[in-house]
């Protein structure tokens, strides 16, 4: 008899977004709390049932006040769903988890017309389209144009997504981009794509006499790139950890 | 009110005093009002190309200090009797400028000058920074090789930023004024061909200024080479410069480029 240790069916696992409310405790949190009790008063119940990430990036707190500051929010009906920007030292089994790569989203609008009167010591579930609705919201490649040319010792640095350029990119100057980089001209400084850790981020340009170029980290200068495609209108890609040309058109 | 002229480049030894010199002179040969001022303070050199250097008593620094009033500071040419000259100073540098000195001395020269034009110091730093910042109309002096045009660059980039109509939300008007043209080197392919600068900096083109030792001869004369010889090659190009800087569509010649040979023109028309 053969024993069957598991089911044919092997478990699924997805990927799922959900928006966040994200709180940035500030020093001193003392008054900190008393201006979050302030709030909580004037909108009663805005975090129930809402996934709270707690940004502790900029926050001078160690293990212990960070396992106090989650109990007096938890008594606050504020529960915690993961902690952002905080070192592995300051994490301890017990906590929700560590959270990296959070995309920012628009500001949250805490109104006052919001406010459901509920008790808060027996919190009934809230309504299904509340949180449907929050739910509904994904993240939204952004996007700036610029219309005019970029200059030597200018810099544009967009990380939260495409950048396109109707005009030339000047030697000595640069383009940073969180996702893709467009330019309606000659590149002749320096684009860097996907510089958050995208390697879906490509380099379009219809003039390339580029100084550097630069895919999720991977970069390539000038002296090394083939001189075929010099001068003419090209778009870069990354495969693995090699950055691919082609010219278009 | 008077219109506000930079005369910039970024890099140092392209022109720009010279030009400055020629552009202003042959602005006062129409019969404008015209103020040609020194911003260059510790390197003063537009007292020499207009051949006041020895009339020199009181400078700009003086004015913005209020040790003298701006008539007193203000030389008249020789030559024309409309054309003025604001020296710098050559014993102090540029921290003797202040921002709200220079505002007010710009507002005082708008209200009796036609054109003020302003010869900016080399480099990015504050005096370059403050000849610019009341300027209605930038001229931006360039040599055709690859430093020159980088720096121009820069300081176009400057110019969109920095200057007090930037910060207003207005666009200043950038002209380009090619320098120290060779024919004969641009013929043998040893400087940047025109098309090549005017691709890189994308601003119009008001001029073409011949390389030439009338510039040089007109210098050491102390005398702007629109003045010492009216007729040379470079002195007609300011002049058209000056003609395309007041709005008249007038097509750009290549210096050196053959043409004529069979009653064609090769007129050439700017960005």
């Amino acid at each position: 008899m053969t024993k069957v240790l598991t089911d044919a069916r092997s478990i699924r696992i997805k990927g799922r977004s959900f928006l966040a409310v994200v709180l940035t405790p500030e020093a001193p949190l003392d008054d900190w709390i008393v201006q979050l009790d302030d709030l909580a008063a004037r909108s009663a119940g805005f975090f129930l049932g809402r996934p709270v990430v707690l940004d502790v990036a900029d926050l001078d707190i160690d293990r212990k006040g960070l396992t106090e500051l989650i109990e007096q929010l938890g008594e606050r009906n504020v529960r915690i769903m993961g902690i952002e920007g905080a070192r592995p030292s300051q994490v301890g089994p017990n906590m929700p988890p560590l959270m990296k790569g959070g995309r920012p989203a628009a500001d949250v609008d805490v109104t006052e017309e919001e406010a459901p009167k509920v008790d808060l010591r027996n919190a009934p579930e809230p309504e299904a389209d509340r949180p449907k609705a929050a739910a509904e919201t994904r993240a939204v490649t952004q996007s700036i144009v610029i219309n005019e040319p970029i200059r030597s010792g200018q810099s544009v640095i967009f990380p939260e997504g495409d950048v396109t350029v109707i005009g030339s990119v000047a030697s000595g100057a640069e383009v940073i981009a969180g996702g893709s980089i467009h330019i309606y001209g000659t590149l002749r400084g320096r684009a860097m794509a996907g510089s958050l850790g995208n390697a879906q981020a490509r380099i379009f340009c219809t003039k390339l006499e580029a100084e550097l170029i630069a895919i999720d980290g991977i970069y390539k200068m000038a002296e090394d790139m083939d001189q075929d495609f010099n001068g003419r209108p090209v778009q870069l890609w990354l495969e693995g950890d090699i950055i691919m040309a082609e010219t278009l058109i | 009110m008077g219109k506000v002229i930079v005369v910039t480049s970024g890099k140092g030894g392209v022109g720009k005093t010279t030009s400055t010199a020629a552009l202003g002179a042959a602005l006062a040969q129409r019969g404008e009002k015209v103020a040609v001022v020194d911003f260059d303070v510790g390197l003063r050199n537009l007292d020499l190309v207009m051949g006041a250097e020895r009339r020199v008593v009181y400078d700009i620094v003086n004015v913005i200090q209020g040790d003298a009033k701006l008539p007193q500071a203000l030389i008249r040419d020789k030559r024309l009797e409309n054309l003025f000259l604001l020296p710098a100073s050559q014993t102090r540098d540029k921290d003797a400028l202040t921002p709200e000195g220079v505002e007010i001395v710009m507002n005082d020269l708008k209200r009796y000058f036609d054109w003020i034009v302003c010869d900016s110091p080399a480099g990015i730093e504050r005096g370059a920074t403050l000849a610019m910042r009341h300027a209605d109309v930038a001229v931006v002096v360039t040599n055709p090789e690859v430093s020159s045009v980088r720096d121009s660059d820069r300081i176009i980039g400057l110019l969109d930023a920095k200057t007090a109509k930037a910060e207003r939300g207005e666009r200043i008007e950038k002209h380009l004024l090619l320098t120290r043209y060779d024919a004969v080197r641009a013929e043998r392919g040893d400087m940047l061909k025109v098309e090549d600068v005017l691709d890189i900096l994308s601003i119009p083109l008001i001029g073409i200024i011949p390389e030439s030792t009338d510039v040089l001869r007109a210098s050491n004369l102390g005398s702007p080479v629109t003045l010492a010889d009216a007729r040379s090659a470079p002195a007609m190009a300011y002049f058209d410069a000056v003609r395309r800087l007041t709005g008249e569509p007038l097509p750009i010649t290549i210096p050196g480029e053959k043409r004529g040979i069979f009653g064609k023109i090769f007129g050439r028309k700017a960005a």
